[in-house]
């Protein structure tokens, strides 16, 4: 199990690395929010993994999963929700502005466009 | 007069305030910050008067408190007899200047301004002496620094002004940094950094391995402060101030700052080979090259400026000569050089000011137009040559004796004499062309101004000054006996050795050498159009400054460069290298650490579900990779690997972090969706294969090092820091659901912190879309326009109908959350998601005409909430957020428990609807503001 999680945090770290060094907003948005899937679960995978333990005080239980990092990747999905949301609407506003949606706001399409 | 016990920190503030008071007294009365500054200095004077006894008795006072204990520094003023002579001559020559300046400024300076920086620059002096802290004294000393920029650039509209400050600023303040680390050094060897400990500590000094490094960083502070080579230039650059500031700065205060140091730590630093080499040899080197250059400078300030340079040079060589009898004379000939060099600076003032120019080749013959400026400045000058009966010769006859004694020590030290004899034999002939070109030498050429003898306050500082050198000079004993001799005592920390102020020694070595100067420094000058024209072929082109200015210009077009290769202006760029460095750096963590990579920890069995949503999680992110250039599938994709990380959380005990995740995943892919509307159609044409691979190649990188760093970790144990939560949630926070316990009790200001980003990120981005235009194409890739029929007839009954169901489970969720998995942010972001359903399934008029919510204001309200739930616990005497809980027993439900902490999780519950909606809204708004028919045709693909 351990070996899956870890495989997967690897696989998403390099769909979204390769993502964000993309030219367009929206992949680089799409390849940040694969990146915190990846943190999310790499910090999670800090407290190691326990199945059917979740950190419910219950006298029956045996053994809990560390709630700490939980707690920090809770709020970290959250942030990671404005986040993603300020930085779709920054690159709005840059298309607005820029009429590309180009993170260096470079306009290759124009001379397309003229030709088409 | 009060016997105050604070009396030496009030000497150093009280100059600062005058000195503010003095900046904004001018705009009332022009001639108020004069006053303001002499009773500044004046009562600087008064308060210290009765501390002088004790110091003159032998005492040290020592005035202390502790400021920052765990550093080491205190707020600590010390007074002896070396700070009390270096006190004096910065209050008495301040006065005399002052008096001085009332005059020389113009109707066009501002007063305020330049005695505000003054006394700035005084009280930041008195600091440097009267500190007893070392770390007190780097402070005041970069405020030297600081004040004299200020000082020198007075004329801030004359570039030469500017360029000497920057000079001055950019080689003292590097020296300031130098000694800052010397200053370390000596606390960490000594264990304080006070100077009572400092300078008793000079064996552990001399013998510690750090020695050497600490000396030459604080020799460094000490030469580029006191003009010595090769940092010597920036001095005569400095000559662009106005002469009172240089009258001050540059003869008596500032660069006597480096010579204080050397002084001060005398007894903690000489006494090794090394202080004896580099201080005696950079003395020395700087007394010849002073001395010869002060020659052919035919600006009067630029001939004091090498002049003084010599000087500092000589006092300098005396330290670093190490005797006892050589630090009295270094000490005596510091007092001797304020004196004349303040005086001769005045001089060079009013002429400059009667007559227009400081240039020698037109100043002629000034004597019969201002005879009594003459005297004074043929006595100063005297005195500077080392004529007998003044006060410099003294104190050069104590300086041969000492190169004679040090001349003993082996055969390269028979140069020291010689060497010494040279420079006097230079320093006689430019002091007699100071006296002879400007005021005999036939008649005044083209002068701008017709010279007359100045105002009496320009004069009265100037004549008190040379009465001093004439004074000390015939009865030294009388005079400066006393405080040279506590002087002397406290710079060796020790009773002086015995040694003769008397003007008679009978025919000697140095009487001798003496005389050889004065007949040298004659035929020297008899020569000396052969060596200005000697020197005008080959020596006028180099100057230290174009060293510096190239160094200087070199260094901003190497960072130019460096910043320019780095950024192109392009983020993809950046992103690149940040990303590659951040691969290197974390392989190198792994190349460099020294234990096994994974642990022995035993591994979990994964079982056959576990693996088919491992696969799907894999080809998922895969294909969101690979579909990238088809955005809306890969949207899709990306929502395929949220939904299996949410199961993936679910699976491994985090039933909080799956339902948040799930919650998030789906406001995510709608607003995402939203947004490709916006975003032009077509797909940027394909990076360049080179640029793929190497972005495969930081990817894979990445990656690998992100699932070995998992792995490591998840291999190995774990300590876990969270007992304390588990074992406190229940009877501390009243809540069985740990996770919620933690984000809205024990880490509650965190959680603050949290909503107070996401509530900004909301209202930035109301602001972004208030009025952005966008060009949006109204019909799809292969020209068929958008569909106007939004609206199904299903989704429209099915949403509102689910409407209050969904409320209802958001309350449920809110509810429980404390005790089960759920709490404000999954909550809000259900019940977001039930306000969102009625836009989409009504359209965006229908939904605001019934929802009367603002979402400002909901957005104002989970804030006030959950800022007011820890406001409530401040006002009841406990720590911001502190919570309280109690069960209550409702008629149905039975036991209920209620806590603040559910206060603030409204709050949480509150910011999230408001921001989430806001979000999503505003974007879906938008859609109908441009609704315009377009004209352009469709894409071209």
């Amino acid at each position: 199990m351990e070996i899956l999680v870890a495989i997967s945090v690897g696989v998403m770290t390099s769909c979204g690395v390769f993502l964000v060094l993309r030219s367009s907003t929206f992949t680089v948005v799409v390849g940040l929010t694969l990146l915190s899937y990846a943190v999310n679960v790499f910090l999670l995978s800090m407290g190691r993994l326990k199945v059917g333990a979740p950190a419910i005080i219950d006298p029956a239980a045996e053994q809990y999963a560390d709630p700490l990092p939980q707690a920090l990747v809770l709020t970290a999905i959250v942030i990671a929700f404005g986040m993603t949301a300020f930085v779709i609407v920054l690159a709005l506003k840059a298309r607005g502005e820029l009429g590309n949606d180009h993170v260096d706001g470079r306009d290759f399409t124009r001379n397309k466009e003229e030709g088409s | 007069m009060i016997e105050s016990n604070f009396a030496l920190p009030l000497a150093v503030l009280l100059p600062l305030v005058g000195g503010l008071i003095a900046a904004l007294s001018a705009r009332y009365k022009r001639s108020a910050p004069v006053w303001c500054a002499m009773l500044a200095t004046l009562a600087v004077l008064v308060l210290l008067i009765p501390a002088m006894p004790k110091v003159f008795a032998g005492e040290t006072l020592i005035q202390s408190w502790v400021w920052i204990p765990n550093i080491g520094l205190d707020f600590a003023f010390r007074l002896d007899g070396l700070s009390l002579l270096f006190t004096l001559m910065i209050l008495v020559i301040g006065l005399l200047v002052i008096l001085y300046t009332r005059v020389y400024l113009s109707e066009n300076d501002s007063p305020g301004r330049f005695f505000g920086c003054f006394l700035l620059f005084m009280s930041s002096m008195l600091g440097v002496v009267l500190s007893e802290n070392l770390l007190l004294l780097v402070v005041f000393w970069e405020m030297t620094s600081l004040s004299s920029f200020l000082l020198i650039s007075f004329w801030q509209y004359r570039e030469d002004a500017r360029q000497g400050a920057r000079m001055a600023l950019a080689i003292t303040a590097m020296g300031g940094l130098a000694l800052l680390g010397g200053v370390l050094l000596t606390g960490e060897m000594v264990g304080s950094y006070n100077l009572t400990e400092v300078l008793a500590a000079g064996d552990v000094i001399r013998a510690h391995p750090w020695y050497v490094p600490t000396l030459i960083l604080i020799l460094l502070g000490v030469f580029t402060k006191s003009a010595q080579f090769p940092f010597h230039f920036w001095l005569p650059h400095a000559m662009a101030a106005p002469t009172p500031v240089s009258a001050y700065l540059h003869s008596a205060t500032m660069v006597k700052a480096g010579i204080f140091l050397l002084a001060r730590l005398f007894p903690a630093f000489s006494g090794s080979h090394e202080w004896l080499w580099i201080v005696s040899t950079i003395g020395m080197l700087t007394l010849l090259l002073g001395a010869f250059t002060a020659l052919f400078k035919h600006d009067l300030k630029g001939l004091l400026a090498y002049s003084t340079i010599s000087h500092l040079g000589l006092i300098t060589l005396l330290f670093g000569l190490g005797t006892q009898l050589a630090a009295v004379a270094a000490i005596f000939h510091i007092i001797n050089h304020a004196t004349f060099k303040a005086s001769l600076f005045m001089v060079v003032g009013i002429i400059d000011h009667e007559s227009g120019t400081r240039d020698m080749r037109k100043l002629n013959g000034l004597l019969k137009h201002m005879p009594h400026v003459a005297v004074l400045a043929i006595i100063a000058a005297a005195a500077m040559a080392g004529v007998p009966l003044l006060n410099g010769f003294l104190s050069k006859e104590m300086f041969f004796d000492q190169a004679i004694v040090a001349s003993r020590g082996s055969a390269w030290a028979l140069a020291i004499p010689v060497l010494a004899t040279l420079g006097a034999i230079f320093s006689v002939a430019y002091s007699l062309r100071f006296v002879h070109d400007v005021f005999f030498n036939g008649e005044p050429v083209n002068l701008p101004r017709t010279p007359h003898e100045p105002p009496t306050s320009m004069r009265i500082p100037v004549d008190f000054l040379v009465i001093i050198c004439l004074v000390v000079g015939i009865l030294p004993a009388l005079t400066v006996g006393p405080i040279l001799a506590v002087a002397v005592e406290a710079t060796l920390q020790g009773s002086p050795p015995p040694y003769s102020l008397a003007i008679w020694h009978g025919f000697n070595v140095p009487l001798l050498m003496s005389a050889l100067a004065l007949l040298g420094g004659f035929l020297v000058y008899c020569v000396r159009r052969h060596l200005f024209a000697w020197h005008e072929k080959f020596l006028e082109k180099i100057d230290a400054r174009f060293v510096y200015n190239s160094a200087i210009e070199s260094l901003q077009r190497l960072a130019t460069a460096l910043t320019r290769w780095f950024d192109r202006g392009s983020l993809q760029h950046m992103l690149g290298w940040t990303l590659g460095v951040a691969a290197l750096l974390g392989f190198a963590g792994f190349y460099s650490a020294k234990a096994p990579l994974f642990g022995n920890r035993e591994l979990m069995k994964y079982d056959p579900v576990a693996l088919i949503a491992f696969g799907g999680l894999i080809l998922a992110s895969i294909s969101t990779v690979v579909l990238h250039r088809k955005r809306m599938i890969s949207l899709i994709m990306l929502g395929v690997v949220g939904l299996l990380v949410s199961l993936g959380f679910a699976k491994l005990s985090a039933p909080d972090l799956a339902l948040t995740q799930l919650s998030v995943e789906i406001v995510t892919v709608v607003l995402l969706m939203l947004t490709l509307f916006f975003l032009p159609q077509y797909s940027p044409p394909p990076s360049s294969s080179w640029r793929i691979g190497r972005d495969a190649v930081w990817a894979i990188g990445l990656g690998c090092g992100a699932a070995i760093l998992t792995l490591a970790v998840l291999t190995r144990d774990l300590l876990p820091i969270s007992d304390y939560f588990l074992k406190n949630s229940v009877p501390g926070g009243g809540g069985k659901n740990v996770v919620n316990v933690i984000l809205v009790d024990f880490r509650g200001y965190d959680t603050l912190g949290e909503i107070v980003v996401l509530a900004l990120a909301g209202l930035g981005i109301y602001a972004m879309l208030r009025d952005v235009r966008l060009n949006v194409s109204m019909t799809d890739l292969e020209g068929r326009p958008w569909s106007r029929e939004f609206q199904s007839p299903i989704l429209q009954n099915v949403s509102q109908l689910l409407f209050p169901l969904i409320f209802l489970i958001a309350a449920f969720i809110f509810l429980r959350g404390h005790n089960l998995p759920g709490g404000g942010f999954i909550a809000g972001l259900i019940a977001s998601l039930a306000i969102v359903l009625q836009y989409l399934g009504n359209g965006v008029e229908w939904t605001d005409a019934r929802l009367r919510i603002d979402m400002h204001h909901l957005i104002a309200g989970g804030l006030f909430f959950a800022i007011g739930t820890g406001l409530v616990a401040m006002a009841l005497g406990y720590p911001f957020l502190t919570s309280a809980f109690t069960y209550l027993n409702w008629p149905i439900v039975g036991k209920f428990e209620i806590a603040s902490a559910m206060m603030f999780d409204l709050g949480v519950f509150l910011v999230v609807i408001g921001s989430t909606v806001m979000i999503l809204v505003q974007l879906g708004k938008l859609n109908l503001l441009q609704a315009v028919p377009s004209k352009r045709p469709g894409g071209d693909n």
